[in-house]
């Protein structure tokens, strides 16, 4: 079972909730945010293993082109440009999709491959963690993402998604059988929540809220959720306790209100189907 | 010669739009036969490369020449392959920027400026 832990807003607490989820429920820790990873920070792996991601590029065989155009014209990200001497390749931006060869009636594209990120896997306290992480200057993120869900580990993983609800976040939920969407109680948090519960909901994955920087006093979240009918799993308080041990990488089980917060999270999950 | 130039609008009272790949409309000055044509800047809503596919528009049209306010490290590629010298002009509309560049007074942009500064919302 995968369950992925989502957002919309960035900082809200995806991996807070996510790291300590893994090792209070003993599931596989799976960090699918590829620009920016930190999970590793928290769960501190051991005997860390790599392998590189890498993706197609076109390569133009001068002699053989034509300069007709028509790969330039068929590339829909902007990565050809065909000038009166030559056809110029913008590597980074080609999505390896292979219209190019298709098109060319002069047999001139063959492809090269380029690296764009790496994936990483250790082992933390019984449990293996994974991340994805993408290269310093590339655009795209998706096919690291792709590469580092192709092979899970065994049992039940959580996937840790990037923020928004963009092209990464929809790649990672394409391997998600539930979900929880950790939000914070602000009107920015509200605002990209429902598009996150928007796109979960096009996809038909069920899902439950988790509220952090909770405070007894504000129920934006709580609100929303019982108007909308959907399912709040628990809360994580707002502390300076929890922001100290957050910024010095430890995790929030080692505080006793927060040991009790994410146990009362970790039985309500199993509602989430 | 033809020369392009990067505008806010289709006429030639328009202002200059400063930037290359995501201007609205492409003017194209023939010199020689004192015509304008405006075209739309296809690659202005581009999520990706709008500046490289705003350069094969000025390849495609035959341009030897672009007036514009900045221009990008990929566009600037671009033109330096294909040729095309690129020149600066700053606040103007579009028949003033003609004047400038038919009286020798706009320099040539030598270095790409910013990836990515014409998007707005800080990029990406």
């Amino acid at each position: 079972m995968n369950l992925c832990v989502l957002s919309g807003k960035g900082g809200t607490g995806k991996t807070t909730v996510s790291v300590n989820l893994s090792l209070l429920l003993g599931y596989n820790y799976i960090d699918c945010d590829v620009e920016e990873p930190n999970g590793f920070i928290f769960l501190k792996p051991e005997n860390v293993m790599g392998e590189d991601v890498r993706i197609d590029y076109p390569v133009i065989d001068k002699a053989k082109c034509t300069l007709c155009r028509k790969c330039a014209e068929a590339c829909l990200f902007n990565a050809l440009v065909t000038t009166k001497s030559s056809v110029m390749v913008f590597e980074k931006l080609c999505h390896a999709c292979g219209a190019c060869a298709v098109v060319c009636g002069a047999d001139a594209v063959s492809y090269a491959q380029r690296k764009v990120g790496r994936i990483e896997q250790g082992i933390s306290r019984g449990i293996a963690v994974k991340r994805g992480v993408q290269d310093v200057g590339e655009y795209m993120g998706v096919p690291v993402i792709r590469q580092l869900l192709s092979r899970l580990p065994e049992g039940n993983n959580i996937l840790d998604c990037p923020p928004g609800t963009s092209c990464n976040v929809v790649n990672t939920i394409a391997f998600a059988d539930r979900a929880l969407i950790v939000t914070e109680p602000t009107a920015f948090g509200l605002h990209d929540m429902e598009l996150a519960v928007r796109l979960l909901r096009s996809r038909n994955i069920p899902f439950g809220v988790v509220v952090n920087k909770h405070s007894a006093d504000n129920t934006l979240i709580q609100d929303y959720c019982k108007e909308n009918r959907i399912r709040l799993i628990g809360t994580v308080s707002y502390s300076k306790e929890a922001a100290v041990a957050y910024s010095t990488g430890r995790m929030l089980t080692e505080l006793p209100l927060y040991k009790k917060e994410f146990e009362a999270i970790a039985l309500k999950i199993g509602e989430v189907r | 010669m033809k020369i392009g130039i990067s505008s806010t609008g289709n006429t030639m009272e328009s202002a200059l739009d400063p930037r290359f790949g995501r201007c609205a409309y492409f003017v194209i000055h023939d010199t020689d036969a004192g015509r304008n044509e405006f075209i739309e800047n296809a690659a202005r809503s581009a999520s990706g490369g709008a500046g490289i596919a705003a350069a094969q528009q000025m390849i495609d049209s035959d341009v030897g020449a672009v007036i514009t306010g900045n221009m990008g490290p990929n566009a600037f590629d671009v033109m330096k392959n294909a040729g095309i010298k690129v020149y600066r002009c700053a606040d103007a509309d579009i028949e003033t920027a003609l004047k400038l560049y038919s009286d020798q007074k706009l320099a040539l942009i030598d270095s790409a400026g910013p990836a990515h500064a014409g998007m707005g919302q800080g990029g990406h």
